[in-house]
Parts: structure tokens; sequence; C-alpha cells
């Protein structure tokens, strides 16, 4: 099964980096850790996010779309980063989690969320769609 | 949290740690059945210690010092008994030097460890079914209910099957050291084969109601990065990683919600894996500059045969609209790969590709080419093809009867409704 891991972002993350000696262990350690997941074939893919001020969100309120610039309160409700991983149930995927080095400085937290898989959709798609060809982009729901 | 949640983050450490305590052990001991079970010993030590003293900051080379010391003992019970029986007197001094020999020894590269294990249990004296279940149960941990399911077979099988190859291996004296040189390249062929395998175990299952059986294909996936994580510098790892990867990113778009096959040119390209897609591009990137570096020659001369067929799921890959694919590229990925790996398999899918840029009389000429090959007698997609050659070419009748006569050969249930209704629509306008 595949999942993502979301990297919690703190105070600190939405300051952005600076290569202080203990932000460049961190990314030494979390290269390493990475490295093992690379390894041991559970790693797909994986990318850091930029603080929030760089951030848009877009709101949808029916027909309307406001946008909204960053940054964003509330930093531990925002994303720092994700990571994608190849795993076979979600004991091995919170055991390599644990294994992972503390992404931030203090306290954080990673958040480990299951995609859905094909017999997770199976009512939501019907044989007409599927069997109709289609030209454009449309990735319906976006799922491994 | 609960005893049981312990004991279950415990087991899923284990199960990280597994794959690597098993391939050191077997090294040291040259014998699975014993280096599973110091595995499983380890297991049960660290499901006494840890809810005790918490999870050891390397759960891995706790694991290993337990199973080692357990597997000093057992080596030096079994070396006296063996002395014993030789009538060879023992001195302390000599079963010193063995024991540092063998701490020396499991100090050695992990992933060498690994290497030999996988190439051990894909040792070509081993039939490819047996090597199949060896790996998955040894390298991807797979219990035997787990493999019988992939294989669609009783768990009786499956542990038959491993217990036979185990004993081919003990008795053929293999070492469980990775080859190395010219060894290692000559005997990379069966492990990707192994692989394969599993992988369309799962993407294409050859009977029985389910076609796609992801998660085993999944499992094949991994162990494919597993390998070109040991084995960098091999194009041909990365070009099966490449394929597989490539070929999965179709899972969810080639099975209709009735369980019907849906053809590539008829899929809904929105549902291809945009991800797997870009790994398997970029690890297809990594192939052929490797094969380029090797072999010193620029484009596919110097491909090999999983290289070559990642080349052509590319070709479907790039395209974000079928009527975009560039045939001409597959058909010629094909002229390069029947000479790299003649079958009739490969003869039937270039008459295809060749159909598609030359009309379909090339690919009835070519089809009748290869008709006669035995091994293409009881060939479903053989008359599958040829019916959809005729069809193409306005041959009604005879596409019907083709049709009808790939649905009498297959043996997959969802396969056979298609077909069927393939030379069913013939009749209803016909």
């Amino acid at each position: 099964m595949r999942v993502m891991v979301f990297v919690k972002a703190t105070e600190g993350s939405e300051k952005g980096l600076t290569p202080t000696p203990e932000a460049l262990a961190a990314f030494a350690a979390m290269d390493a850790f990475n490295e093992e997941l690379v390894k041991a074939g559970v790693f797909v893919a994986a990318a850091g996010l930029k603080p929030s001020i760089e951030a848009k969100r877009i709101v949808f309120e029916d027909a309307k779309r406001t946008v909204v610039d960053g940054p964003f309160a509330e930093a531990r409700e925002l994303v720092a980063g994700f990571s994608i991983w190849e795993v076979k149930d979600m004991d091995e995927a919170v055991a390599w989690a644990k294994r992972c080095p503390n992404p931030m400085p203090g306290r954080s937290e990673i958040e480990i969320r299951p995609f859905f898989e094909a017999a997770d959709l199976a009512g939501f798609v019907t044989p007409e769609e599927l069997s109709a060809p289609r030209s454009g982009e449309r990735g319906k729901l976006g799922v491994a | 949290m609960t005893e049981s949640e312990t004991h279950q983050a415990i087991e899923a450490t284990f199960r990280i740690e597994r794959a690597r305590l098993v391939a050191g052990l077997a090294r040291l001991t040259r014998s699975i059945d014993l280096a599973e079970e110091l595995a499983q010993d380890a297991l049960l030590a660290a499901l006494v210690e840890w809810p005790k003293t918490g999870v050891p900051s390397k759960p891995g080379a706790w694991l290993m010092a337990v199973a080692k010391r357990r597997a000093i003992d057992a080596l030096r019970r079994r070396a006296m008994r063996d002395r014993k029986h030789a009538e060879i007197a023992l001195t302390q001094n000599e079963a010193a030097d063995g024991a540092l020999e063998i701490e020396a020894f499991l100090d050695d590269d992990i992933g060498d460890d690994l290497l030999g294990l996988i190439f051990t249990a894909c040792d070509p004296m081993l039939a490819a079914a047996a090597r199949a279940a060896l790996t998955l149960r040894l390298v991807a941990g797979l219990t035997t209910h787990e493999i019988a399911r992939a294989f669609l077979t009783s768990e009786a099988t499956i542990a038959q099957r491993l217990v036979r190859a185990k004993k081919a291996i003990a008795k053929a004296g293999l070492t469980f050291e990775p080859p190395r040189g010219a060894q290692r390249t000559a005997r990379l062929p069966s492990v990707l084969e192994v692989i394969y395998l599993i992988f369309n175990e799962g993407y294409a299952a050859t009977s029985g109601e389910e076609l796609t059986r992801p998660i085993v294909a999944g499992e094949a996936q991994r162990l494919g990065r597993l390998l070109a994580a040991l084995m960098p510098g091999e194009s041909e790892v990365h070009g099966l990683l490449a394929l597989m990867e490539l070929q999965a990113s179709r899972l969810m778009a080639r099975t209709a919600p009735d369980g019907n096959p849906i053809p590539i040119t008829n899929q809904d390209r929105a549902r291809w894996d945009r991800l797997l897609i870009e790994g398997g591009l970029q690890s297809l990137v990594r192939a052929e500059r490797l094969a380029a570096e090797k072999s010193g020659v620029a484009g596919e001369g110097g491909f090999g045969p999983y290289l070559l067929q990642a080349e052509i799921a590319a070709c479907h890959a790039r395209a974000s609209r079928a009527e975009e694919t560039d045939w001409a590229r597959i058909a010629a990925l094909y002229d390069r790969l029947r000479e790299v790996t003649p079958s009739p398999v490969v003869e039937l899918n270039r008459a295809i590709a060749h159909s598609m840029v030359f009309g379909p009389e090339a690919g009835l000429r070519l089809i009748d080419a290869i008709a006669a090959d035995p091994a293409l007698r009881a060939y479903a997609p053989l008359p599958a093809a040829r019916g959809d050659f005729m069809m193409r070419a306005g041959r009604r009748a005879e596409a019907q009867s083709q049709f009808r006569a790939a649905a009498d050969l297959t043996r997959n249930a969802r396969e056979k409704a298609f077909l069927l209704a393939r030379a069913a629509a013939l009749d209803a306008v016909g």
C-alpha cells in the first residue's frame, strides 16, 4: 500500500531556511534516513515545501473563488513537507516513521495517511465513464 | 499502548529488519532454516525485552547481536559435535579464533548479505516458481499464506515448494555469497526474471476471476527498488524497475468496474498514475545512461531486454492521447527486441505494433509467419490479435471466428467475456 507522510510545520519552519550548523546537521540526518528508505525499497518520492508566506489559498463558495495570500496562522496545521512510501501496512509505516529523525527542532509532528486504493473507489466510477475514452487531463479522483 | 499494540509495533519493526537479519545469518550459518530460526528467536527475545526497555535506538543491530550470540553457540555446538565425530581434539584457542572470525564476518557490508541472499534464492538451478516463492518469503517477508494467494495456489503447495528449494540449496552447498565480477552479470538475468515473474503474477493474472492483483505487483516494485539501491550500476536493474513502474501506472485504468479489461488505446489516461510514470521515466534515463556507458554505443544498440521493453512502455506513457502514440518507434523497438530476446510472444507484439504503423494487412502477414509456432498454438492473444486485424481490414466474419477461438483458449474469465463480447458486437452490426 502507498502512504503519504506529512511533516507538519512549526513556528520555526514558517520562518524559512537558514543554513545554521544545527539545520545542516538535521538535513544530513534526514538524508541518511531517506537513504535507508531507498535501500529498503520503501521510498517513492519526497519534497519539502516553502513557508506559507509564499503560499496561496483559493476559497470556494458556490460559484465564487477568492484567493487568499499567505502567510497563514496556526503553523501546526500547515504542511512543511511530505514523503510517499510503499509499505506493507500501517504498522510498517509507523515503524519507519518512528525511525525518522525529528524533522524540526523541539516538538514536531508527522502524520501518515494511506492512499485510496482501487477497491475503495469501486462505487465512485461508473462503467460508462470508464468505457468512454477521454482526451483531456481530468484526474477525477487522484489516487494510487 | 496495550500489550497487543506493543507486540504489533515490535513485530512491524522486526519485519523491517527480517530480510537483512536472515541474510546475514544465512551467510554465517549457510542454512536458511537455521537463519530463519535464529531470526525468530531474536524476535521472541525482543518481545520479552523491548516492552520493558523500550525499542532500542538501533533495533536491527540489537536483533543481530542477539541472533549472532545464538548463532555462535549453535556453530560451536555443531563444531564440537563434528570434531567429536572425527575424534579431533578441540583446543580453547581454536574455538576463540572461530568466534573472532564470526565477529569480523558479521561486521561486513549488510547490503552484500542481502544481495547474497537474493542471488541464492534466485539460483538458476531452482525452477522459476520456486525462486519466486523463496524470494517473496525471504526477501519480501511474505507469509506462506500470502504467497499462496499471490500465485492462486494452496498454502500446502507453496510450503512444499519452499521446503524443496531450501533442501536443494543446502544439498548444493551454496555459500550465500553474492557473485562478483563477470559472475554477477551472468547470474543477474535469473534474479530479474524472478522479480518480473512476481510482478506479472500481480499485474496480469493468468487465470481466475481477478485480472489484477495489485498487492503482489507492489511487492515486486519494492524488490526492484531494493535491487536498484543494491546494484546502482546495472542498466538492466533500472530498466526492469522502469518497466514495472510504467506498466503499474496503468493498473487503475486497465479494468472497468465490471471487471472487464480495457485495451490501452481506450484507457482513460487521466487515471494513469503520474507519480509512477515520472519515477519510471527517471529510472529509464538512468538505465539508458548506464547502457551507453557500458556498451559505448549510443541509442538502442546497447540496450538489454528489460530496458527495451521499458522504452516501449514509455512510448505509451508519454502519449497524452492514444492517437499521439509513437507506434513507429514501438515497432522499431520490437524489431530490436526480437534480436535481443527472440520469442513468439515478442513476434506477436511486434505484429501488433507493425499493424498500427503499416496497417492491419501488414500485421496479418507477420502473424501468419509465426502462427505455426508450437508455443503459440494455444495462446489466446494470437487469435485475439488476428481477429482485431481482420476486423480493421473489414473481414468481419473471419474476425468473429478468431475472437471466438481466442475466448475458447483463455483461462481468464474476464478476458473470455470480453472476447465473446467483441465477437457478438460484430454480429449485431453485420
